[in-house]
């Protein structure tokens, strides 16, 4: 370096240049930089914190297939001790709450029509005599098809408590077998799935719309706020300005990720049974590879509305053909293979495993080997795509 | 330090199109080394994109030259690391302190003390007291004097300036052109881009462009002469209509007021002088043959220009 002497202007010593360790130090530039950026924009600072803590607060308490309290009415068609006891024994459970009591089958029919009640049962005439005769007698179950997954749970629980009423009140032992029938008039077939599937999904969720959009606005803010022209004027690589923008994210999706995993197990009562450190070592793998992704996005648009745009084109998938919303297995194989292109297909088999099954590394391997595979083609096209020049 | 020719900057036939419309033609210049050169022309002249293509932010579609001895083409890492570019519209990060953003570009170019360089910087800035104080809540004239020494913070060989001085008072330009003066003193190469004829007048040498073509180079006296104008000044009554009736009139290139005074030239004195023959006599006005302004020069050159091209 030529050292140049600066004698008019009194002290400005020339600082000497290290050549060694370029790239850590230049990634290293742009992260400091990146972390004060984000620490002095409080709103996207709160958001860090509130976003994961809302949205599963609320997906967590709304996609809730246990139903509580659904709004039932009984058709009783004879009164007898039987018929109370079933009565008794279905409302004990707090699935249902029985708001009307009707005789005819007329007003039965309209109330589940108007949408008064979601839910019906029906006790017809004999039954209690038909029971003791061991004549299997069939007790109606009507479900309004319109609130599917609330009404096929519920109807999944009905045999069990209706034996479990019956139990004290017909028999000194258990029963040897269902003494009525219960005929469930339902117009489909839902999938059945538990909260606890559901959690772990969130926790996939979450983290992918959070990273991706704060990665995919990174460059093009850059270019509209003018201080791209002024960055590749200097001495800085493309991979050098990916690490530096991606690494102060990867800790803030793993703050987040420990939030959502926190309450999850704190207020929705979902295990870990697999290994901690497994768990947070994957979800950073995955966190890294939506930030590529975010990445690899702001360097192929123009503006932030194009980002945010091409984000949600990404999001919207990745809900809906990654096994979050519906069974994977299901989907047709076209579906099932766009499905394995997205990292969060693989996360939610890797976190659903390991929370809920206790899974290792060893059964693990593919979905990771995946997540690695997608970070590193994402980081590819990223710092291809990153242009260098303002042409 | 490399090329030891005394020129820093060498370029040839330099040229540029964006969507099928040429920005820069066929451009050559040279910058001696220690120099302060004035780049002067109209808005969309081409200036800004000259230098981008000088400090590697864009690829000639043709031409070659050196900057700082090293190829404009294929070591623009090289030259990114010996030159500091200001660009026009200010683009440090607003939302980052004084301090900050001299550390963040103390780092990327790997001075061994980012921090000690920053705080020598501010005190040389005059910035002592406001180095928390965020970029963008900065006045005019002091984010100028930020982004300069953001510039000249890694020690570059050459600075290239664009239009820096834009939209800042008449006090805070003049502190600017004494550091620029100071810096040239220390051996720096300045090129500097502007639309103000004062400093055209404080460059070693100046180039004028217009659309896209180098139309006159030199120093400021050669520029005049070369030009080879006739000016005359007239002061007196009825100015206005004065103006419009010489406008247009054979020999006459340009008819343009400065305060009391009127300026007309022309390049061909013979047609000029026969044009305005019937005006000298008229009482109430004063003729006096002058040297024409930097500003009469280039106006004319502007008006040429315009004419070649539309």
């Amino acid at each position: 370096m030529s050292a140049v002497d600066r004698p008019a202007q009194g002290p400005a010593p020339v600082h000497a240049i290290r050549e060694r360790f370029g790239f850590l130090r230049r990634s290293y530039a742009m992260l400091v930089k990146e972390f004060i950026q984000l620490k002095r924009d409080r709103v996207s600072f709160a958001m860090i914190v509130m976003l994961p803590v809302m949205q599963l607060m609320l997906f967590g308490y709304a996609i809730n297939t246990t139903p509580h309290h659904l709004p039932s009415a009984v058709l009783l068609q004879e009164d007898s001790d039987l018929a109370r006891s079933i009565l008794k024994a279905l409302e004990n459970t707090a699935y249902f709450r029985f708001l009307y009591e009707v005789h005819d089958v007329d007003d039965f029919d309209n109330l589940l029509k108007s949408g008064k009640v979601l839910f019906g049962v029906e006790i017809p005439r004999g039954f209690e005599r038909a029971v003791r005769r061991g004549d299997k007698p069939a007790l109606l179950v009507a479900a309004d098809a319109t609130d599917p997954v609330a009404a096929s749970a519920a109807m999944g629980s009905l045999g069990t408590i209706v034996q479990t009423a019956l139990k004290h009140d017909l028999y000194i032992g258990d029963p040897p077998e269902m003494p009525f029938e219960i005929r469930a008039h339902a117009r489909y077939n839902p999938a059945a799935s538990s909260s606890l599937n559901i959690v772990p999904g969130l926790v996939g969720t979450i983290l992918t719309m959070t990273m991706l959009i704060f990665t995919a606005l990174s460059v093009t803010r850059e270019v509209e706020r003018g201080t791209m022209e002024s960055l590749l004027s200097m001495p800085i690589k493309p991979v050098e300005v990916m690490f530096g923008k991606i690494v102060p994210y990867v800790l803030v999706g793993f703050l987040q990720a420990f939030l959502i995993i926190g309450i999850g197990v704190g207020l929705f009562g979902v295990p870990v049974l697999g290994n901690l450190f497994l768990l947070a070592l994957l979800s950073t793998l995955f966190i890294t590879t939506n930030l590529s992704i975010g990445y690899t996005i702001s360097t192929v648009v123009q503006n932030q509305l194009q980002a945010m745009q091409m984000s949600m084109m990404f999001f919207l998938p990745s809900i809906l053909l990654s096994g979050f919303m519906f069974p994977f297995a299901g989907m047709p194989a076209w579906a099932q293979y766009v499905g394995e292109c997205l990292p969060l297909t693989h996360y939610l088999r890797i976190v659903r495993a390991i929370m809920l099954k206790g899974a290792t590394m060893q059964n693990l391997r593919f979905d990771t080997l995946a997540l690695v595979a997608l970070m590193l083609v994402a980081m590819t096209i990223a710092v291809t795509r990153f242009r260098r020049t303002l042409d | 330090m490399s090329a030891g020719n005394g020129i820093a900057i060498d370029v040839k036939g330099l040229s540029k199109s964006f969507g099928g419309r040429e920005v820069v033609h066929d451009l050559s210049m040279q910058v001696r080394r220690g120099s302060i050169y004035g780049f002067l022309g109209p808005n969309g002249s081409g200036k800004t994109t000259t230098i981008r293509i000088l400090c590697g932010l864009l690829t000639p579609d043709s031409g070659e030259g050196t900057c700082l001895g090293y190829d404009i083409l294929k070591d623009a890492e090289k030259i990114k690391r010996q030159v500091g570019y200001m660009t026009q519209r200010f683009s440090l990060y607003q939302d980052l302190s004084v301090r900050e953003n001299l550390e963040f570009v103390a780092r990327l170019y790997g001075l061994a003390d980012a921090q000690g360089a920053a705080r020598d910087m501010i005190k040389r800035l005059g910035l002592s007291g406001r180095e928390e104080q965020l970029a963008g809540e900065l006045s005019g004239g002091w984010k100028q004097r930020l982004a300069l020494g953001a510039c000249t913070l890694p020690n570059p060989q050459l600075l290239l300036l664009d239009e820096p001085t834009a939209g800042v008072d008449p006090k805070a330009r003049r502190d600017f052109w004494n550091e620029i003066h100071a810096l040239a003193a220390e051996g720096l190469t300045v090129l500097v881009s502007t639309h103000y004829m004062d400093e055209a007048e404080r460059c070693h040498e100046i180039a004028y462009i217009a659309y896209g073509h180098l139309l006159a180079h030199g120093t400021v006296e050669e520029v005049i002469a070369k030009s080879a104008l006739t000016t005359y000044t007239v002061t007196g009554e009825d100015l206005n209509g004065l103006t419009s009736e010489l406008s247009g009139k054979p020999g006459v290139d340009m008819v343009a007021p400065f305060g009391t005074s009127l300026h007309v030239s022309g390049r061909d004195v013979a047609a000029l002088e026969a044009s305005i023959a019937p005006w000298r006599q008229r009482s109430g006005l004063h003729w006096q043959q002058s040297s024409p302004s930097l500003e009469d020069v280039f106006i004319e050159l502007m008006g040429r220009s315009k004419d070649n091209f539309q």
